[in-house]
């Protein structure tokens, strides 16, 4: 078996991409995004993309880089309140969006990777969201149809993983990176750092490996923040 | 006088229980947190996937990694728990949570909310918010009484694309706090902010009420 592990994005990337493909990036506006990932797919250019991702970055980071480069088409979202140039695009006709809620588009990612092709929530029933879709009655209440998603590529990104494609994500950066790994016909990750097969605890792997085609260490990684909020200090505080 | 945005979170936080679930939506509803009574027991759930948020960090100790829903750093406690988006919503969806304490753009008289969309003016998305109005078991909206404009919020039917159809349990506005009951009783006016008047919000309510 050829190993999964790469050296880096462009290589992790080979022979993957084509324009007009599906591509499902992770993360929580900029917490947990692929961004090793997201520069090479720029510097890459391909397009037509529809880019199935919580957010959309923000201006100049993230996502924000391939609307920038004029290379995604579609845009599948629960809110993208962060990017002027977003709105710029949509509001003259250059990018298509589709709002899913939040909790349906985990779901219908999470659905799409095991297989399943549709599901009912009540998310959305008397709303926007279900119009156009099967509404069904279940023990007396209503429910929408939502079908599963699933990608021609996920690009996922996890605090450690071994060559075994084994991922462990950190803190609230794991949000739908778990899914979209499933969901993808490729699925490339890029972490922190490349641990040594054994060392990751067993009870305490977040995405076994089977789902992860190829990984790599991410060569720099900005992680910046949106929001930086504080507290102050306490007086006489040990600190 | 109304109630300042301080006191409408405390007034928020009358409706915690100890040991509840709770989610804070951004905005008057984070400051609820503010006014959790000593001694009460309540777990904060961010529906990017962490239960147990804890305070904001101090300054240098702030962890890209650790965000809140507001995409705000946060801090954990011990006890608190990290889990995937699809985990987080199936506690949201599947009724795990006591309480979602949100903010509005309007509210009808049989408690349908409104607060994801101005067609034709920015469209950011509804986020979480239609998920947790479907799966909560309890919804208390908090938003002004009216608009900048003077124009009611509380409507007989919201003219604006709906988060969801009789989701809203109680609204506490600035003027005062109203049963919706999610449209199962007649909307009633509970409580009146120290210093209005009932005419005041009869003149500045679209939607006729009951009063308690």
């Amino acid at each position: 078996m050829t190993s999964k592990q790469c050296n880096d994005a462009a290589e992790a990337l080979d022979g993957v991409l084509f324009d007009g493909m599906t591509i499902m990036a992770g993360g929580f506006g900029l917490c947990g995004i692929p961004e090793n990932l997201i520069a090479a797919i720029r510097e890459h250019g391909v397009k037509d993309l529809t880019v199935i991702s919580n957010n959309c970055g923000i201006d100049g980071f993230g996502l924000g880089v391939l609307l920038e480069n004029r290379q995604i088409r579609k845009m599948i979202s629960s809110y993208v309140g962060e990017n002027k140039l977003f709105e710029q695009l949509y509001l003259s006709g250059e990018l298509e969006l589709e709002f899913n809620p939040q909790g349906t588009l985990a779901e219908r990612i999470r659905a799409g990777g095991a297989g399943i092709p549709a599901f009912y929530t009540k998310t959305g029933v008397g709303t926007l969201v279900a119009e156009g879709k099967e509404v069904r009655d279940f023990d007396g209440d209503l429910y929408v149809m939502e079908r599963g998603l699933t990608a021609d590529l996920s690009i996922v990104k996890a605090y450690a993983g071994d060559a075994e494609g084994n991922l462990v994500y950190r803190k609230t950066a794991r949000n739908f990176n778990p899914m979209m790994a499933t969901a993808g016909k490729t699925t490339l990750a890029e972490v922190e750092k490349i641990v040594a097969i054994g060392s990751l605890d067993k009870d305490n792997i977040h995405t076994p490996g089977i789902f992860v085609d190829r990984l790599f260490k991410g060569a720099v990684f900005q992680k910046r923040i949106e929001r930086v909020t504080t507290r102050p200090r306490e007086a006489g505080a040990n600190v | 006088m109304a109630w300042t945005r301080d006191e409408m979170a405390a007034r928020g936080a009358r409706e915690l229980r100890d040991g509840f679930y709770v989610n804070l939506g951004i905005g008057i509803p984070t400051l609820v947190a503010n006014y959790i009574p000593d001694g009460m027991q309540v777990t904060l759930q961010s529906e990017n996937g962490m239960l147990g948020m804890g305070p904001f960090p101090y300054e240098g100790e702030e962890d890209a990694d650790l965000i809140n829903a507001g995409k705000q750093t946060i801090t954990e406690l011990p006890s608190s728990s990290y889990f995937s988006s699809a985990d987080s919503f199936a506690m949201i969806r599947g009724g795990h949570i006591a309480l979602s304490i949100l903010g509005g753009m309007q509210v009808s008289a049989v408690g349908d909310l409104a607060n994801w969309m101005v067609p034709g003016k920015v469209v950011k998305g509804m986020g979480g918010a239609m998920d947790l109005v479907a799966g909560v078991k309890r919804v208390v909206v908090v938003m002004d009484h009216v608009e900048k404009s003077g124009a009611p919020k509380l409507l007989k039917e919201c003219t604006l694309p709906l988060t969801g159809a009789r989701v809203v349990d109680l609204l506490i506005t600035d003027l005062g706090v109203f049963e919706t009951n999610r449209g199962r009783s007649p909307l009633k006016l509970l409580e009146i902010a120290a210093g209005v008047t009932l005419d005041e919000i009869r003149a500045k309510t679209e939607a006729s009420f009951e009063v308690a």
